[in-house]
């Protein structure tokens, strides 16, 4: 049974492809039920692995391994060289990340109610992508992490450019481009490695890379290990996105439907982080420490630049791309700090920064299906007419700037910790951001809350209602809880750091 | 050469092409001698039988050893037989085609010679997969050339299709021309025709001035064959050829003639110049320091391919240059010559994906134009909600040409850079410029699918597909899904049956 748990948890959201490929065009909302259906089995999945984590079940217990592709006829040699296996493994960074997948697409999926138009092809979409991120997650090699992650791109350039708002082409195009960019120098990194080696597989590389083991056709030189780290640096930075390589997910972000940027800022801009822990520091360590001053030096510049620009913004959504910017520019920072509170920082505003994105997006999304616009300018007075949605907002607000007891907090905290230790300079340059944090996003959320009332929304506005309380509570309530206790995120991640920090020499 | 001896071949090793031949001249007596109000149609339906039975006759070969039969000038070897599967399915494919197609004017009245100059244009294909010999490799070349011409014309009275075939003609007579120069130094320097003793003759040949000669003749040979497979700077013919011909035939052309274009590559440049020393010591082999001139071939086929596409509004000429650009792959390959690991099975794999993905997408266009008479991209504007499941298989077709995991493209794609990486030092430059030509493709690939999802619709005339057409297109889109995702179903067929082709060239 557990061999083939994680193929069943990544497959699961076919069960509800196929429900909702049966149903007809125009049953909207049977099609929106079992659009959100489909969301379940990854969901109930992923909390039975996290139960079972915690009843003490080992991870690698659930390791799935399949022969699949072998390229070239070189099995007199050894008959493992140039094999691409189908495996599927967990640890406890991966779990995280999995449970931030299923919780976030759930609830996205949830959001999705706002759809206007052709939900089947949507939520068809919607479930593909969810297998990709899943999968992306969960991958043992990486020409499998490269077909999830390819997976992840096509359903959401067709979900932006065909659902969002007036300039989705463009977005969806520029999403394209730049992805497209980012994947090519990651599948040429890839490729490298596994044309010089024979095996992608991300452990057995990981130990040729450091411990020098036999690659059989042309040496790896030294300085050609120092590509392929920066490669790999690049092409995650690019999906993260590090300052200078941001305007598609600008742009994405102000003109995606907000239940996809849930997704968008929650789960696949994370991919960025977990490519760079997995691949950047995973299987070249020595030349990762050697690249994390140009690594700290970027989050840097990404921290300061978005806050700035946030600053300037008048519509809300940029103001939280911005914000997005600038957070990860922060995780940029701790990857850099290369010291144990760096990392976890890091990971922890990773997952801290999904979820509170994902609770503003689908604020925007409330926000815009009542009133039409999500200028700031345009809002105002919303206290009066929708006090419980300003409420929220301003939680959401104080947890992106990071108010103690909330989850923004404890992972800045502990980045700036980190980072204190190994490059004082940098941090001390980086905490001014997070003073132009909380200028941004009170300004924003206040202009939007308070503020004189306008004729656009004197009119008598609903409070959230119904359904709508559950991803915003849910979001909210899981906000709180890392930020109360943190150890709910750092247990199952104490394994995982620690063999990294052993990997880079640890301090 | 006595009856004895023309009896003690193995006449069996040329069944296939027997069969195609047979099948053709049966064609050509009935459509002769059947009356004119006879249905000519259903001649397709005959030379489909032929091409399946030859298919079948070819996997009972494949027990055969090595035969070489007419001293040496046929071969049935392993090369020979895993080139005329990918040759014949792909025919059957375009006859299926070619039984749909109802152009709007001009092919009542040539009905029947279109059916039977596709199987000798076929018949020509197979003799070069099988040539042990220039003189039948040349033979072959030829009867596929001269059977292109006319069917790129068939259509009469059109003028766009008299252009073509004009153009055609010229640009292959040309290059028919060159490449027999090359040849001709060839054969003065070795005295022979037949590969196999050719091989021998050039592998001693460290004389700086005969090296030199090789080096012209292989020049020539090189550019006169760069004109059939389309590569830049010698493309030019394709996009006006693909405009004017009939689409099968044009599926035809990027498909099967591509393929045969390769083959006769492989077997001059593996035969002749792999084993030649390139320098007069014999520290290098001839390809080895030639190669750069492949390379510069296949970059430059590669940008001109994709920048080009880039600007097409007819969608035949589109997938002209997207025909360009993954010749332009393909030689990378050769160029790299698979790291010299990865070379033969890259190649057929890749020719299978190419096959599967453009039949597929020409049997799309062949359908949508032939609706609407127009042949422009806007024609696909709203397919997605016209018949979703016709918008489907094109953008599997689209993703898989475009090279997106999960289809057959990808896995062909990984193939030619596992080669280019595997030695040192890596064919980095070579590699650059096709991850940057495969990302220019995303845009006029995407934007295809841009017209098929998010356009209004164009028309909303019902969309009515032929039974042939919709064969093509099931076959072409389960095959392009099930080689993405286990391609080991081809690749361990390949090397199960087939090993590392080491029969390619004779040994006596």
């Amino acid at each position: 049974m557990n061999v083939y748990l994680l193929s069943l948890l990544v497959f699961s959201p076919l069960l509800g492809i196929v429900m909702v490929a049966i149903m007809p065009k125009k049953e909207e909302r049977t099609i929106k039920q079992f659009g959100f259906f489909g969301t379940l089995p990854p969901l109930i999945l992923s909390l039975f692995l996290f139960s079972q984590y915690y009843s003490g079940v080992a991870l690698s217990s659930f390791d799935t391994k399949i022969n699949w592709i072998r390229f070239g006829n070189l099995a007199m040699y050894d008959p493992k060289l140039f094999t691409v296996n189908f495996e599927l493994g967990l640890d406890g960074l991966s779990l995280i990340f999995i449970l931030l997948t299923t919780i976030v697409s759930s609830l996205a999926a949830m959001a999705s109610i706002y759809i206007k138009q052709e939900w089947k092809g949507y939520y068809l979409l919607f479930l593909i992508l969810e297998i990709g991120m899943l999968g992306v997650f969960t991958a043992e090699n990486l020409i499998l992490f490269f077909i999830f992650f390819e997976m992840t791109l096509i359903p959401t350039f067709f979900l932006i450019g065909r659902w969002g708002f007036l300039e989705k082409e463009k977005a969806s195009y520029s999403f394209l481009i730049y992805n497209g960019i980012g994947s090519a120098v990651l599948l040429v990194a890839i490729l490298i490695l596994f044309a010089r080696t024979g095996t992608t597989n991300i452990e057995a590389l990981s130990q040729m890379m450091t411990m020098g083991g036999v690659s059989l056709f042309a040496p790896i030189s030294g300085s050609m290990k120092y590509g392929l780290c920066l490669a790999f640096i690049i092409a995650f930075a690019i999906k993260l996105p590090v300052f200078p390589f941001h305007s598609w997910m600008v742009r994405v972000h102000a003109e995606a439907p907000p239940s996809i940027v849930m997704i968008h800022a929650g789960v696949l801009l994370k991919i960025g982080a977990y490519g760079i822990i997995r691949f950047g520091m995973g299987i070249f360590p020595e030349q990762y420490k050697s690249l994390a001053f140009i690594v700290v030096l970027f989050g840097v510049l990404s921290l300061l630049y978005g806050a700035f620009l946030a600053l300037l913004q008048t519509d809300f959504k940029l103001v939280l791309a911005y914000s997005s910017v600038s957070h990860m520019g922060i995780v940029m920072m701790g990857l850099g700090a290369l010291n144990e509170s760096g990392i976890q920082g890091a990971i922890f505003q990773v997952i801290s920064h999904g979820l509170i994105a994902a609770l503003l997006f689908f604020l925007v999304g409330v926000l815009y299906e009542r009133t039409g616009t999500t200028m700031l300018t345009k809002l105002g007075g919303l206290t009066k007419s929708m006090p419980i949605f300003s409420g929220l907002l301003l939680a959401g607000g104080m947890a992106s700037l990071g108010l103690p007891g909330m989850s923004g907090f404890i992972s800045e905290f502990m980045v700036f910790l980190g980072l204190f230790k190994s490059q004082p300079l940098f941090a001390a340059i980086g905490a001014l951001g997070l003073v132009l944090t909380a200028v941004y996003m009170l300004r924003a959320v206040l202009m939007i809350t308070f503020g004189k009332s306008n004729s656009l929304v004197e009119k008598e506005k609903h409070d959230l209602k119904g359904l709508e309380f559950v991803p915003t509570v849910v979001l909210l309530g899981l906000i709180i809880s890392v930020g109360v206790y943190p150890n709910l995120l750092g247990g199952p991640l104490q394994e995982t750091i620690d063999a990294m920090m052993l990997a880079l020499g640890g301090r | 050469m006595d009856w004895n001896t023309m009896l003690s071949y193995n006449w069996g090793a040329m069944m296939p092409e027997f069969i195609i031949l047979g099948t053709a001249m049966i064609l050509s007596i009935l459509d002769l001698f059947w009356p004119k109000h006879f249905n000519r149609r259903k001649l397709a339906w005959l030379a489909l039988t032929g091409i399946i039975l030859a298919f079948l006759s070819l996997i009972s070969l494949f027990s055969f050893e090595t035969v070489s039969i007419l001293s040496d000038t046929f071969r049935l070897d392993s090369f020979a037989k895993a080139f005329k599967l990918i040759l014949l399915f792909g025919a059957g494919l375009v006859i299926l085609l070619a039984e749909s197609y109802e152009p709007q004017e001009g092919l009542q009245e040539h009905r029947g010679e279109f059916y039977y100059l596709f199987l000798t244009a076929l018949l020509g294909a197979m003799i070069m997969t099988s040539s042990g010999d220039m003189i039948t490799l040349f033979v072959g070349l030829e009867l596929l050339s001269l059977s292109s011409y006319i069917l790129v014309g068939i259509r009469k009275h059109n003028r766009k299709s008299n252009e073509a075939s004009m153009k055609y003609v010229i640009n292959g007579g040309i290059s028919t021309a060159i490449t027999l120069f090359g040849m001709s130094y060839l054969y003065g320097v070795t005295g022979s025709v037949n590969l196999g003793e050719m091989s021998r003759t050039m592998a001693a040949m460290t004389d700086g001035q005969l090296q030199y000669i090789m080096g012209l003749a292989f020049f020539m040979v090189f550019v006169g064959l760069s004109f059939k497979i389309a590569a830049a700077p010698f493309h030019m013919w394709a996009p006006d050829v693909y405009e004017g011909a009939p689409t099968p035939v044009v599926a035809f052309l990027s498909v099967i003639s591509k393929t045969a274009g390769f083959v006769i590559i492989l077997r001059i440049f593996l035969s002749l110049f792999l084993t030649a020393p390139g320098d007069t010591f014999g520290a290098l082999d001839f390809l080895e320091k030639n190669n750069i001139y492949i390379a510069f071939v296949a970059g430059l086929t590669i940008i001109i391919g994709n920048v080009i596409a880039l600007r097409q509004q007819n969608l035949k000429r589109l997938f002209a240059f997207s025909s360009i650009a993954h010749a332009g792959y393909l030689l990378v390959a050769v160029a790299t010559m698979g790291g010299g690991y990865f070379l033969m099975d890259t190649v057929w794999f890749y020719l299978l994906a190419y096959l599967l993905m453009n039949i597929g997408v020409f049997a799309v266009i062949q359908l949508l134009s032939s609706q609407s008479g127009s042949e422009d991209i806007s024609i696909l504007a709203g397919l997605g909600g016209r018949s979703p499941y016709l918008a489907i298989a094109f953008t599997v077709f689209i993703l898989s040409l475009a090279g997106i995991p999960g289809t057959t493209g990808f896995i062909g794609k990984l193939n030619i850079f596992l080669g280019t990486f595997i030695t040192e030092p890596g064919h980095y430059v070579l590699a650059g410029i096709m991850i940057a030509g495969t990302i220019v493709s995303y845009v006029y690939y995407f934007g295809l699918l841009v017209q098929v999802f998010f356009r209004p619709i164009h028309s909303d005339k019902v969309i009515k597909i032929r039974s042939g057409l919709s064969t093509v297109i099931i076959i072409c889109l389960v095959g392009t899904i099930l080689f993405g995702i286990v391609p080991n179903l081809a690749l361990d067929f390949l090397h199960n049956q087939f090993g590392d082709f080491t029969d390619f060239i004779s040994s006596e």
